[in-house]
């Protein structure tokens, strides 16, 4: 094992657990703040369903963002979706054997997911230098985060079909990161700045607004039921527990 | 009239430019110290106000899962930018609701995360420096808590939370409006935000009394704290003195006169208006709404109906149960509380109401949604319900009713610019330009359809309205209940039943 192997899958290590363990510390605040009265805004779901259903319409297909601006949606449906479509296309460095539809499917997907990454952060980011409003709400972290996709979406490109790496190899690498039986990392540039970037933007994650991810998922204006005037709830027994210590210590 | 130029109105909506610092100068009055020590708040700012502060932001986002999540998943995307009446109004470029709430998140980032610490200028946090401090002042006083923005958010970051949350911390190191500070002093005091005491409360309801039987011949009555009435009418407290709100209250009486329901409002609780909400404050809300318990167990009443009033239906509908509840000494069968249109649309559906819908014929009606029961309450029971049951009231009271742009109704309504704790002289700049695109709605129809009756359930939209359309060349005649309709459509004695 080369020197190089060692602090590329030292890093790896320290990055994933970084990100991991930021991840969840983040949810886990999030799901315990208590949401003592009920703000959910219209229109308000009256059973869980109903709220499970807005939830995923905001999820899954942007359903706020589209009423709000169709320009801004366009640009980051594609992005996201092609996003997930990278994702997918990734399962073979990290699962494996995989069925044999994948591997029928994988290149079109990937290909496709590329294409819709690029071209929507490039529609993103021109909103940020270009739309006059966008543009002054952005900080230095919003145009990083989307350079730091760019950058690592180009290089993947250009692993695949400029500078073509041993996939092979990589192949074996990854998989011995994620069976944590550690093999000896490809000693090809591209691909090693590829995976640098991932790094970083895996180390960047949990303390950025990309926990937007997470987030979305624990906003009370979405995710609460309007319960509150439902008349067999009127004798209070249903309340939550912190509401309950919170009206008990709001009259003490 | 305040000297203000008004643009034109054409009935189109227009995005302004962004102006930075135009309505920098509009700070409302500040709280004396008497006042803010009478609501147990620092009488001035504290000396090491910073370090109180941060305390205090800590111990909400602790407690406030909305402030804890909103604080870090907004992704600047833009969506909300053009969302605000008031940066229609004002082209202030930080009353776009992000970058209102971005005011906020400066700080949180500096005091509370990583990157903040590290390289403040990277992520756009700032030290709370007095200048901040006073950003906040004067623009989370800009905010009309209507939650528009929340509506087009990939997120539902809801702006009026925030503001919420920024004006508690700063009442907490002893900086607070003087205009909603006083209303709660007042709500203390006598039971309601006017300062009415109660004989003169008495006086208006027996000149009510009056009124209603030399306009129609029919003793239609209206009580005030009399025990063991079914019915316990919590109104807005400008129902019983100001115009064009006693219209409704009027309508509201007439109602229960002919569902033959025994009633009475209370001189201890003579307000559903909760600036406690406004304030951001749980238990000056909780204190508030507790008067109104106490006074219906006191009256032994099985039912609590409220009048026409937005923040305050947002309040009682999705507030009360936490904050006062159990409710469990009231008639289950009905809901805690009842709004008005509730209890006359469906007293009309079932036959109780004679209506002669020709005594509205002279108004051509259009409605507007008020933010706080449109986008933060239900009514019916069911989802929507709060569009629909105004405006079947409406229908079932009149022949002509016209809606106004799709974008402006509904979940989309736009603030009166008034709302939030801001119906103030001394932000009356603001809410003159705040109006702005309800105005321009409003021209639309007025042009297009004759529309000469804007129909409301809210106290702070019919008196925000009055005072601010007339600077648009809109007469202040044209605004009016929902309950001024349905009292003079009914015929009083026309409908005999049980109930």
């Amino acid at each position: 094992m080369t020197r190089l192997s060692m602090v590329y899958i030292t890093l790896y290590y320290i990055a994933f657990a970084i990100f991991l363990g930021g991840f969840l510390f983040k949810i886990w605040r999030f799901a315990k703040t208590p949401a003592p009265l009920v703000i959910v805004g219209t229109p308000g779901a009256k059973s869980g369903v109903g709220t499970a259903l807005r939830v995923a319409s905001d999820a899954l297909l942007f359903r706020s963002l589209f009423r709000g601006n169709k320009w801004i949606w366009v640009g980051a449906y594609c992005f996201h979706f092609g996003l997930l479509f990278l994702i997918f296309r990734h399962l073979r460095y990290f699962v494996w054997p995989l069925p044999m539809w994948y591997s029928r499917v994988e290149q079109l997907v990937g290909i496709t997911g590329g294409l819709m990454v690029v071209i929507g952060i490039g529609w993103l980011l021109g909103r940020r230098f270009f739309h006059a409003r966008t543009r002054y709400i952005s900080a230095f972290s919003d145009y990083f985060v989307l350079f730091l996709l760019l950058a690592i979406a180009g290089t993947g490109l250009l692993i695949k079909f400029s500078v073509r790496t041993d996939i092979i190899a990589v192949k074996t690498f990854m998989l011995g990161l994620a069976r944590l039986h550690p093999q000896p990392a490809p000693a090809d540039p591209w691909f090693l700045l590829h995976f640098s970037l991932v790094l970083v933007l895996l180390v960047y994650f949990p303390f950025s607004k990309l926990m937007h991810a997470g987030g979305v998922f624990f906003s009370p204006t979405r995710n609460q039921i309007d319960w509150t005037r439902s008349t067999e709830r009127n004798g209070g027994t249903s309340l939550p527990s912190r509401t309950r210590s919170l009206r008990r210590s709001a009259r003490g | 009239m305040a000297d203000i130029v008004t643009p034109k109105l054409d009935g189109k909506i227009r995005i302004p430019l962004m102006e930075e610092g135009a309505t920098s100068h509009y700070h409302t009055l500040e709280s004396s110290p008497k006042l803010n020590e009478a609501l147990g708040y620092p009488g001035e700012l504290v000396e090491n106000w910073q370090e109180k502060a941060i305390e205090k932001f800590r111990e909400v986002l602790d407690t406030n899962k909305a402030l804890r999540v909103f604080m870090d998943i907004c992704v600047k995307c833009g969506s909300c930018t053009d969302k605000c009446h008031y940066f229609i109004g004002t082209h202030d470029s930080r009353n776009m609701p992000v970058a209102r709430q971005d005011l906020m998140r400066k700080v949180y980032r500096r005091y509370f995360t990583l990157g903040g610490k590290l390289f403040p200028k990277l992520v756009g946090a700032s030290d709370f420096t007095k200048e901040v401090l006073d950003e906040w002042y004067t623009y989370f006083h800009q905010c009309s808590q209507c939650r528009r923005c929340s509506v087009f958010c990939p997120y539902g970051i809801d702006t009026a939370e925030i503001s919420m949350a920024a004006r508690l911390i700063m009442s907490h190191i002893g900086l607070s409006s003087k205009y909603s500070n006083e209303i709660i002093a007042k709500v203390y005091n006598t039971g309601n935000n006017l300062g009415i005491p109660a004989p003169a409360l008495a006086g208006t309801m027996e000149f009510l009394e009056e009124e209603v039987k030399d306009a129609t011949g029919v003793d239609v009555r209206y009580p005030m704290d009399e025990k063991g009435a079914d019915v316990l009418l919590i109104a807005p407290s400008a129902d019983f003195f100001s115009a064009p709100h006693v219209d409704s209250l009027i309508g509201y009486g007439k109602v229960f006169h002919e569902a033959g329901i025994s009633w009475t409002v209370s001189s201890y609780a003579s307000e559903f208006a909760n600036f406690g909400m406004f304030v951001g404050d749980f238990h000056v809300m909780r204190k508030i709404a507790q008067r109104i318990k106490d006074a219906a167990r006191e009256f032994g009443v099985k039912r609590i109906v409220v009048g026409e009033c937005g923040h305050a239906w947002r309040v009682g509908h999705s507030f009360w149960n936490t904050l006062v509840g159990p409710w469990d000494f009231l008639d289950q069968r009905y809901p805690v509380p009842q709004h008005i249109c509730e209890f006359s649309l469906d007293l009309i559906q079932r036959g109780g109401l004679k209506l002669d819908k020709s005594a509205n014929d002279a108004r051509i009606v259009t409605f507007h949604d008020s933010c706080n029961v449109a986008r933060a309450s239900s009514m019916g029971g069911y989802e929507g319900g709060q569009f629909e049951v105004p405006r079947e009231l409406i229908r079932a009271t009149c022949n002509n009713f016209v809606e106004m742009a799709e974008d402006t109704i509904k979940e989309k309504t736009y603030c009166c610019g008034g709302g939030g704790g801001l119906l103030t002289d001394d932000l009356m700049e603001l809410r003159i330009r705040g109006v702005l695109p309800r105005a321009e709605a409003l021209h639309a129809v007025m042009e297009s359809h004759g529309v000469n009756y804007l129909a409301l359930i809210c106290a702070i939209c019919k008196a925000q309205f009055t005072k601010v359309l007339p600077y648009y060349n809109i007469p202040m005649e044209v605004v009016g209940g929902i309950h001024q309709l349905v009292g003079d459509a009914i015929v009083l004695g026309g409908a005999k039943h049980e109930v």
